[in-house]
């Protein structure tokens, strides 16, 4: 069985953390980056054995005040504690709560400027003082997300239907920014299942055990294809999530939400899309993704 | 799929995922393939070429000198724009891929061959069904028949309007043949109107039933231009039978030149110029790609003015040399049917030896703009332009392919070049193919892309280097398709 493996980039600069379901790229700036990459490494080793420990539980539908013994798992938990009254696992939070547990080791390490934890598009980073971090939105051409020192936000997550996890919805893809990384990964989540059009003749749904046979998502269709949609429906989607992300962000939860679905997008709560191709996307562009 | 799908447990790490057939573990590394779990990364690609016995050429393990690879023995790895695996999502690889002024990527998603299709040549002079009737698979319109070629007749498969614009089942069935077809499996077509023909690449076509054997020499009138000197002497009259040219050696040209005398012959059909006669009956699965299972019926009464007597000798052939009859005019001017004389036997055998063997081709046709979106350089028309201008090569699975001229990256392999079960697909459906862009290091940087992201392909085969105690290339199972699986 493979064990958990470290390995630098090509680039010599980033770090590549693997084990399992799990790819971390971790790049740390700073005089402190040999010893950041050295914590960061000891703290993986063990972290998936964590997790699989706890998994049974951990695929459950989440309770409120439910207690984990692993600290990835209580990351996990404590992410989905607001959303308990609708139907979640704490593994919608996993890949956010592992880059926010190696990114805590890693800011231990002195002399850091800058560090991330990127795990599958679920970020969780760390900036000093005047120093800011852009990430690249894939699905908006040129959009970009840039957040300085100045503000608590330490996590971006992505999701989306045709992403690595499985969707309810049919966002192309949510981006959300939050204070950490769990936090965004499940608010990202929730959003793009609420950028849903249900029963839609276009729209191709299978059930997810029948996709993962071990899926927490169980017996739930879950999105596998997008068709093609009017203007209307597209508006009448993103509209239903963007009610989800703007009450995220009235309630605190996140900083703010990029929503895009075929070539529209919206953009709740904290200004962070610094710029958009002006051009619209071509629609047969669009059907490739 | 109608059993119900086997899962099975994968060992390679403490999740130990349940893994339904035909699908990846949570890790899109590992995947069921046919009850085994296979590593489906492009190492596979790699492993197979090794099993294939072919070539292996790390480029990015040793120090690639910065030169265009061209050899199509030279390993190029599926940069992240393709697969080898049903489901195979390359994201623990693409999260790496760096962009120009940015600390790291958001993405979901990787692109795939929404737009793709296959063109399918079957070698036949039989017809199949008229130009653009529909080709079913398993009841399904997957395609039709487009115009045809010399000896040839072609199927256009698949596309987005089948594979994403119709029904379903239509998606479905229509994914589900070009996968096959892609992947050198036979597949039944039927076409409207016409025959059912088995299709598979590398093999000779079957139609109704029959085995097509070997595809003709040329067109009835260009068979007898070429073997007119031949009959000269040995034989009154050559007809040489044919659904598109049916050539009459008295009256064609080569047989003028030779001062063949006429013989009286009167040939159904309409006369195009002298000797040679479109439409002498109509399309079919008898001689020369007619329905005429009797020669004689494309003729008419033997003009006695013209040079027809008794005992006047005839051969008619089809164009392939598969069906041949001897003629002599009784006293009546009546043909009537004689042995092949055996000095007349060589010059079919050469009608038929000159016939190259009937194959079905497919060439697999994709448009790859998707793919190059989320990242290869920060510029897509750049890269696009630099493939049109040929200084970037685009291979799938190291095969070399034809880039269509004009816009975007539209391209056609051959697909019996490409390694074994090289393509899958994704529930979108749409086919997953391996596609790799090859460029120069310098004009990399040129198009906008920079020196570490030609080292993040590389990544890729590194991280492969640096499992190594975890990776192994192994030679086939006996009796396995499975042409490479890694495990610890």
């Amino acid at each position: 069985m493979e064990c958990a493996q470290a390995s630098l980039l090509a680039d010599g600069r980033r770090l590549h953390l693997h084990h399992g379901p799990i790819d971390l790229i971790v790049e740390a700036s700073g005089a402190g980056r040999t010893d950041a990459y050295v914590r960061a490494t000891k703290r993986f080793e063990s972290i998936l054995n964590e997790l699989v420990a706890e998994l049974p539980m951990l695929r459950m539908r989440a309770q409120k005040g439910a207690i984990f013994s692993g600290a990835v798992a209580r990351r996990m938990q404590q992410a989905v504690e607001p959303y308990c009254d609708k139907f979640v696992t704490p593994m919608i939070a996993v890949a956010g709560a592992v880059a926010d547990e190696i990114l805590e080791q890693i800011q231990q390490s002195p002399d850091l400027e800058k560090a991330y934890v990127n795990n599958g598009g679920d970020v969780a980073f760390y900036l000093a003082d005047g120093q800011h971090v852009s990430a690249a939105i894939a699905a908006l051409p040129g959009g970009r997300i840039t957040l300085d020192s100045s503000g608590s936000y330490h996590g971006i997550a992505t999701s989306g239907w045709s992403g690595r996890s499985y969707s309810l919805g049919i966002a192309d893809s949510v981006s959300v920014v939050a204070k950490d990384a769990a936090s965004a990964d499940v608010a990202a989540t929730m959003i793009a299942n609420a950028v849903n059009l249900p029963n839609h003749p276009h729209v191709t749904r299978v059930p997810a055990v029948e996709l993962s046979p071990d899926s927490d998502l169980g017996d739930l269709d879950v999105t596998t294809y997008v068709g093609d949609l009017s203007d209307v429906e597209i508006r009448s989607a993103l509209h239903n999530g963007s009610g989800i992300a703007q009450a995220c962000v009235d309630q605190n939860l996140i900083g703010g939400a990029i929503l895009q679905l075929k070539q529209e997008y919206r953009q709740i709560g904290v200004p962070v899309i610094q710029q958009v191709c002006s051009k619209p996307i071509p629609e047969q562009e669009l059907s490739y993704a | 799929m109608s059993q119900p799908a086997p899962k099975i447990r994968c060992d390679a790490c403490p999740v130990m995922c349940f893994v339904a057939e035909g699908k990846t573990g949570a890790c899109d590394r590992y995947a069921n393939l046919d009850g085994q779990i296979v590593r489906c990364d492009p190492l596979t690609i790699l492993n197979r070429r090794i099993a294939q016995g072919g070539e292996v050429t790390p480029f990015l393990k040793s120090e690639w000198d910065g030169s265009l690879v061209r050899d199509d023995e030279v390993f190029v790895t599926a940069n992240g724009a393709g697969t080898t695996y049903p489901d195979y999502k390359p994201a623990p690889f693409i999260v790496s891929r760096e962009v120009d002024g940015v600390d790291f990527v958001t993405v979901v998603t990787e692109a795939i061959f929404s737009y793709c299709g296959v063109k399918v040549k079957i070698d036949t002079d039989r017809h199949l069904g008229h130009e653009g009737a529909v080709v079913r698979s398993a009841g399904e319109a997957i395609g039709h028949v487009t115009t045809s070629e010399y000896g040839s007749q072609m199927l256009s498969l698949g596309g987005v309007d089948h594979l994403t614009g119709g029904s379903k089942a239509e998606g479905r069935v229509t994914c589900d043949s070009l996968m096959k077809l892609c992947n050198k499996e036979a597949v039944e077509l039927t076409i409207d109107g016409g025959s059912t023909v088995v299709v598979q690449a590398g093999h000779a076509p079957i139609v109704d039933g029959h085995q097509e054997e070997r595809m003709r020499v040329g067109c009835g009138s260009a068979t007898i231009g070429m073997f007119a000197s031949q009959w000269k002497g040995l034989v009154d009259e050559v007809v040489v039978v044919d659904d598109h040219i049916t050539g009459v050696v008295s009256e064609h040209q080569a047989g003028k030149v030779l001062d063949w005398p006429d013989t009286g012959i009167k040939i159904t059909g309409r006369r195009s110029t002298p000797g040679r006669y479109f439409q002498v009956a109509e399309p079919g699965l008898g001689w020369g790609g007619t329905n005429v299972d009797d020669p004689l019926s494309i003729l008419g009464p033997w003009n006695p003015k013209k040079g027809a007597k008794p005992g006047l000798t005839m051969l008619m052939v089809s164009t392939t040399g598969e069906q041949f009859g001897y003629f002599v005019l009784d006293d009546a001017l009546v043909p009537q049917k004689e042995e092949l004389p055996d000095n007349l036997r060589p010059s079919v055998d050469l009608i038929a030896e000159n016939c190259e063997p009937a194959l079905c081709t497919v060439l697999f046709m994709g448009g790859a703009g998707g793919s190059l979106r989320s990242g290869v350089t920060e510029n897509p028309v750049k890269l696009t332009r630099s493939v049109q201008a040929l200084k970037t090569s685009v291979t799938c699975g190291g095969a070399p392919l034809y880039v269509w001229p004009g816009g975007g990256i539209t391209v056609m392999v051959d697909v019996t070049r490409m390694p074994e079960n090289s393509f899958g697909y994704v529930p979108t459906p749409a086919l997953v193919a391996p596609l790799e862009f090859t460029v120069a290091r310098d004009d990399y940087k040129t198009l906008g892309g920079h020196d570490s992201a030609v080292r993040s392909i590389g990544d890729i085969l590194e991280s492969g280097g640096e499992y190594g105690a975890d990776i192994r290339a192994i030679s086939p199972p006996e009796g396995s398709e499975l042409n490479a699986r890694t495990k610890r």
